[in-house]
């Protein structure tokens, strides 16, 4: 059982959005698809959801084909940016509403979790605030009991009150009963700690599609002074360097034999923020 | 027990360690239940295959076990095994960074020694002021 993107490219116009990505989504897994503005993570998102269509290539669930295929997409929920409710459509109505479209949605946990959240039963879905928006996409994700969700920036306007309390649900409910979970955003601190497979979009490609460990298992940072710091890269595959003063840090791939490091040289882990900066920063960035 | 997540340590590893912590302190004394996977998944707001992976390292030591369908627990005569990890780490963890600290600071071994002292006879104290509360 999983989600399979097999080679799927996408232009808008001169722009080419994405450029043949392939990526697997496995079940009862929680995923980060991270990339910067423009990388091609909702287009993606859409194309999974036949929201958009491939330009070419193709996106199975569970070894069917998504496009016009209306088994295979109700296995999916997708969250996004633009909101398809009509223009007066209630919060509550809109949970009755979906419950048509995903019988496996479980009204009276919405209207709890709702609660939770204070999120106005009887409010417009169209006059939420951005905050209230996302917490209403995502009391109908957790909501809708589908073996995928896919969040597309899950947290954009909530507090860090609602976001803890997003985490848990999630989280809560993930132990409960395990579901392929993807999680598209910005925010890759915060997320880091929740995934257990990445995938980084650079550009409309995939830049690197693995587990979180073995990611931060390709490299390391290594800090002192200019001098060690320079000599010890020497030869070695760096990502960047970084200088503060007569202090360099170098951020490298590979890994470090024990014993190898001179005296003077720290050794620290990468985190996924860091490795994600230091891939997808653009020349005139370094 | 507190997660660092700018830590170097791997996080399974502070959880490892924080349940070992619990376990030394008694808050988990032997033979009781510790907290499910998804309990310390949301508590920490980790991934549960990071827990998961932190609590089999105690499942391996043997100082965990699983019941089935019960849950997890503290094994017996985990608290004195846990002391002797301890103990044999203590010089790695302990000893040895402080003497390093010490050589950069340019501390010898006889002003160590003084501190040591202190340190011992003001951790008296604080055992007599435990003893008076």
């Amino acid at each position: 059982m999983s989600i399979q993107i097999e080679n799927v490219s996408k232009g808008f116009g001169q722009v080419r959005a994405l450029d043949g990505v392939s990526a697997v989504l496995e079940e009862n897994k929680i995923y980060g698809l991270l990339g910067r503005n423009g990388a091609g993570k909702s287009t993606l998102l859409n194309i999974v959801t036949n929201r958009l269509f491939a330009d070419s290539g193709q996106v199975l669930v569970d070894g069917q084909r998504v496009a016009e295929n209306d088994d295979a997409l109700s296995q999916i929920f997708l969250t996004s940016e633009k909101t398809y409710y009509p223009e007066s459509m209630k919060v509550k109505d809109a949970f009755r509403w979906t419950r048509n479209f995903y019988p496996s949605f479980d009204e009276a946990f919405a209207l709890r979790l709702a609660g939770s959240f204070q999120l106005n039963l009887n409010g417009k879905i169209r006059g939420l605030s951005t905050g209230y928006a996302s917490i209403f996409k995502l009391v109908t994700a957790l909501s809708v009991n589908t073996p995928y969700v896919l969040l597309d920036e899950p947290v954009l306007g909530l507090d860090a009150n609602h976001r803890d309390l997003f985490y848990r649900v999630l989280l809560a409910k993930y132990g409960e009963k395990p579901f392929t979970v993807v999680l598209s955003t910005h925010l890759i601190e915060e997320v880091s700690s929740v995934l257990e497979d990445v995938v980084i979009l650079k550009n409309g490609r995939v830049l690197c599609a693995d587990s979180q460990e073995n990611l931060l298992a390709r490299g390391y940072a290594v800090s002192g002074t200019s001098s060690l710091v320079d000599s010890y890269i020497a030869g070695k595959e760096v990502l960047s360097v970084d200088s503060l003063g007569g202090l360099r840090t170098a951020y490298v791939l590979g890994k470090v034999e024990p014993g190898e490091l001179p005296q003077g040289l720290e050794l620290s882990r990468l985190n996924l923020q860091k490795l994600f900066i230091q891939l997808t920063n653009e020349e005139g960035e370094k | 027990m507190e997660l660092n997540f700018n830590s170097e340590r791997p996080i399974f590893q502070q959880i490892a360690e924080g349940i070992e912590d619990s376990i030394l302190s008694g808050v988990f004394p032997e033979e009781s239940q510790i907290p499910s996977i998804t309990e310390f998944s949301v508590q920490y707001k980790i991934n549960p295959a990071t827990a998961l992976k932190g609590i089999n390292l105690l499942v391996d030591e043997g100082m965990i076990y699983k019941k089935r369908g019960l849950g997890m627990f503290v094994a017996q005569g985990a608290m004195e095994a846990l002391g002797k990890k301890r103990k044999a780490g203590f010089y790695e963890k302990f000893v040895a960074s402080l003497v390093k600290e010490a050589r950069r600071l340019g501390i010898g071994k006889e002003e160590l020694d003084v501190m040591l002292e202190k340190g011992f006879s003001e951790g008296e104290k604080d055992k007599e002021g435990e003893v008076v509360l």
